[in-house]
């Protein structure tokens, strides 16, 4: 193929990835890697190294929009930002040394885990019954504002969610993804901040944990510029054009879709690295 | 003078992120058309990996290299500043939190801010 059939191809495939990520919530990046992988048979690291950088590139355009509604949380972002930026250099260092089709294989179960997230709603705010003396320290318990005025809340298990959030910039620097969902989880399972507050201030934190492995991944020869290009440039669209038609679209099915669509990529990556062909 | 709250803070970020997005896009663009334009006809091989030359592997070669000349590398720096804008985000937290006196937080932007040097400066 050529490289003016090549790119236009490539830019729809993270159009749709990117337009998708936005309406599901789970970010482009989890999907263009597979589908690169998949349909295109580019190697696994070209499409990771890809794949990062639209990930900061869509982070970085909803965190401008999110910050400024005052939902995210600059204090909470800055202080996990330490646990993922750190894992994220080892996550980058890691992927460096290891087997493509190890690769592979985690990047299946990751979109197992994905397609189960996406498949369910999320659970009701709960305010923790003993706040941790840590957020008080670091200042980490804020408001957001609602309908009824401003709302106040506090933070649980921050040592958890510290180490949590290490393991999801781990994840993010091997596999170049955003790991958004692992980012949420952390912060509105074990920190118990509110669902709205920890998916604006997960994707305030993708930019930056991104950032950490990028310069790794761009010395190691990771970044190619003929197959970024196509892919940032799609991605970013593709989530301009889905959160500009977040309010309209059915969510409901589309997120089973998104599950269906995942949960094949998922059993097809772990086939194809146990197989070995990757 | 003004006192520096985090929802000034908050504003100022989000323009800065919107530019940043915005800049670097622009740049992959114009990199990307010119790289089409040259290299448009070629045989695309991303199937065997092969680490990109070394021109493209370092913040100094890439500002090096961009330039009519070499489309990949105005491409390459569209990227970068891709990956800048987060780190413009950490430095000018960390100058908006010592504005406000904030000193627990200028340690922990801080710390934030060496771990992202690291990993852009360093050849690993």
């Amino acid at each position: 193929m050529t490289n003016l059939e090549f790119t236009p191809l490539v830019f729809g495939i993270s159009a749709v990835a990117g337009c998708l990520g936005a309406l599901t919530g789970l970010g482009g990046g989890v999907v263009v890697t597979p589908a690169l992988t998949l349909l295109l048979g580019v190697d696994i690291r070209y499409a990771i190294g890809a794949s990062l950088v639209s990930v900061i590139a869509t982070s970085s355009g909803a965190a401008a929009a999110f910050v400024r509604e005052g939902y995210s949380n600059i204090r909470i972002g800055m202080f996990l930002e330490i646990a993922t930026t750190l894992g994220a250099i080892l996550g980058a260092f890691l992927a460096t040394r290891t087997p493509t089709t190890i690769l592979s294989i985690i990047f299946g179960f990751v979109l197992l885990h994905a397609a189960w997230q996406s498949s369910r709603g999320h659970p009701s705010d709960q305010q923790p019954k003993i706040p941790d003396p840590l957020a008080k320290r670091f200042k980490l318990d804020g408001s957001y504002p609602s309908t009824e005025g401003p709302c106040e809340y506090q933070v649980a298990h921050v040592k958890t969610g510290f180490s949590l959030m290490f393991g999801a910039g781990t994840l993010s620097g091997l596999l170049g993804i955003g790991s958004g969902a692992l980012k949420v989880i952390a912060m509105d399972q074990a920190m118990r901040v509110p669902f709205k507050v920890s998916t604006t201030t997960s994707n305030f934190m993708i930019g930056v944990t991104a950032a950490a492995s990028a310069g790794i991944y761009l010395s190691r020869g990771y970044i190619e510029p003929g197959l970024a290009m196509p892919v940032m440039l799609g991605v970013l669209t593709g989530s301009l054009i889905g959160a500009r038609h977040l309010i309209g679209a059915k969510v409901h099915v589309l997120r089973w879709i998104f599950a269906a669509v995942v949960g094949f990529m998922a059993i097809e990556m772990i086939f194809t690295g146990v197989k070995g062909k990757i | 003078m003004t006192t520096w709250t985090d929802h000034r803070l908050e504003v100022i970020i989000s323009v800065l992120l919107r530019t940043g997005v915005t800049i670097s896009a622009a740049v992959v663009l114009l990199g990307g058309a010119c790289y089409l334009a040259k290299h448009g006809h070629e045989q695309s091989a991303y199937h065997v990996f092969h680490e990109t030359a070394p021109t493209y592997r370092s913040v100094s070669g890439v500002i090096h290299a961009a330039g009519p000349s070499n489309c990949q590398a105005v491409i390459q720096l569209g990227l970068l500043l891709l990956i800048l804008t987060p780190v413009a985000r950490v430095a000018f937290s960390l100058a908006g939190f010592a504005l406000e006196h904030d000193r627990t937080y200028m340690v922990l932007t801080s710390i934030v801010f060496v771990i992202l040097i690291y990993s852009l400066a360093g050849a690993h």
